[in-house]
């Protein structure tokens, strides 16, 4: 009996978790398509999200070009398709790695970045000091950031597609040595328009993703340094195997 | 005027507030004492609208503020401060752009306009010169005083202090209390302060209310608080003041001296 009932003040639990997470995310939405907009936080949380986030999308797309053509030419190469690197490198870069990559880099650097801000401008008063300004929370801290994650996320995904193929070019043409036009041009006849808009999609849901639940976390953060640090890892953990999941459907959904 | 009627609230099985009915006439301040943990910065968060009761209302100059939709209570907010027991200062901001903060938010005021305000507030407080610093390189006692620059810097109709001396050393925690003095003394603001700085605070205001186990269990004057027969308000002023209870009668005639000059 004592075993029914803790299950079900775990459900509850779980139930009202969720609901609180979604009401959120309502209201995010519902602020950021009704003015006013906070312009000069939007352009302060586009500089801190996607620009200075744009470094390390440089290195890690650079990197993970750079294993896919190393990789890629000795598979390819036991079936005699070498030549189909750039394809592949491509393909693998802008409908999968790319979206997928650059939001777990994002999360890392600044999602976790947010809910700390935001937790810590919680434990310390200052959301409810907003509050008290007539302010809306929501428009001030939330509604920049939800923003900056969309427009930033697809941009810095271009960034790492367009450096891994780079990368890729690099290993496969320069080291391993395919032919430059091979590289490239097999990659023009495979890539579709609709390869760039899937990843487009993905990097674009990604963004909503990462800043719903590192804006979430950090607004209904615990008690204290240990609450925001529980916060944190909470907020960096959901994202994510959020992005993992979320990539799962629409890939399915858009094949 | 605030008025607060019957409230209640509770945190998961903690029943924090039983009941609690208190009214400050326009004007005045009352000081709401009592032990650490009995609801007093709860009472506060209520009447700011920061918190919502289980049961019960609070009437700011008529209106409930519980009943307001969202952009009444936030015009219902221009008109209040709040100086919360941390200061609740942005950290990432110097000291001037904390207090400029709700007039570039709030106000069509010109920079200019601005500055001028800020500075005067912030020498109100006796701030000058510390304008460009951040809050992390001032001493607790100026994160306070910039903290009531802020929340004084729009001349709000009512005022909040939650615990604003707090963690400071006894001079700086009764200039702070003599700047709220004086300056309720200027603007003339509703107020409601927290405190256990009993002696100083007893100076400043017009009414006492004690909060015991969510409960008021006294309201009148800092003179007839001071006399109070009631064994758990005798106990707790008489600790909170530091003196003999012998001694508490003649307390009560000083202070009435004290407010007379």
């Amino acid at each position: 009996m004592t075993f029914i009932r803790k299950l079900g003040a775990l459900s509850l639990m779980g139930l009202r978790r969720t609901g609180r997470m979604g009401l959120f995310l309502a209201k995010t939405f519902f602020f950021t398509v009704t003015p006013p907009l906070k312009f000069s936080q939007l352009l302060k949380q586009i500089r801190f999200i996607g620009f200075q986030s744009a470094l390390v999308i440089f290195m890690t797309g650079a990197f993970t070009g750079m294993v896919l053509g190393l990789q890629g030419f000795y598979t390819l190469n036991r079936f005699g398709s070498a030549a189909l690197l750039g394809p592949m490198v491509s393909l693998s870069l802008i409908k999968e790695l790319g979206p997928v990559l650059s939001a777990l880099m994002v999360t890392g650097r600044a999602g976790s970045a947010i809910t700390a801000e935001i937790g810590i401008m919680r434990i310390t008063e200052q959301i409810e000091a907003i509050e008290l300004m007539g302010l809306n929370p929501f428009r001030y801290l939330v509604v920049p950031k939800f923003l900056a994650g969309i427009l930033a996320l697809p941009l810095l995904t271009a960034i790492f597609d367009v450096v891994g193929i780079f990368g890729g070019y690099l290993v496969g043409v320069k080291l391993l040595g395919i032919g430059e036009g091979t590289y490239f041009g097999e990659m023009a006849n495979y890539v579709r328009v609709q390869d760039v808009a899937e990843g487009i999609y993905k990097s674009l849901s990604f963004g909503v993703l990462i800043t719903w639940v590192c804006c979430y976390k950090g607004y209904y953060v615990g008690f204290g340094a240990e609450g925001v640090s529980k916060a944190t890892t909470q907020a960096v953990v959901l994202s994510s195997v959020l992005i993992l999941f979320w990539d799962y459907v629409l890939t399915s959904a858009l094949f | 005027m605030i008025k607060i009627e019957n409230l209640y609230k509770s945190f998961e099985d903690l029943n924090v507030l039983k009941d609690v009915s208190l009214q400050v006439e326009r004007g005045e301040i009352l000081a709401l004492i009592g032990g650490s943990g009995h609801g007093k910065t709860v009472i506060l968060k209520h009447v700011a609208g920061l918190m919502k009761p289980d049961r019960g209302h609070v009437y700011i100059n008529g209106k409930d503020v519980f009943r307001l939709r969202r952009d009444e209570l936030e015009q219902l907010r221009s008109q209040l401060g709040f100086l919360f027991q941390s200061g609740a200062l942005f950290s990432s901001i110097t000291v001037f752009d904390n207090v400029a903060f709700p007039l570039r938010e709030k106000t069509h005021f010109s920079e200019q306009e601005i500055r001028e305000k800020v500075l005067t507030a912030l020498e109100q407080v006796g701030l000058g010169g510390a304008e460009d610093k951040y809050p992390a390189q001032i001493s607790g006692g100026m994160l306070k005083r910039t903290a009531l620059a802020r929340s004084l810097v729009r001349h709000p109709e009512i005022m909040l202090f939650d615990e604003p001396t707090t963690g400071l050393d006894p001079v700086i925690a009764h200039t702070i209390l003599d700047l709220i003095k004086s300056i309720h003394q200027d603007l003339g603001f509703t107020g409601m302060i927290v405190s256990h700085e009993l002696s100083r605070v007893f100076q400043i205001v017009q009414k006492v209310a004690m909060l015991h186990d969510g409960v008021i269990l006294f309201v009148g004057t800092p003179e007839e608080i001071m006399a109070s027969r009631d064994p758990i308000v005798r106990q707790f002023i008489t600790e909170a003041l530091s003196i003999p209870s012998s001694a508490m009668k003649n307390f009560s005639q000083e202070e009435k001296l004290n407010q007379k000059g």
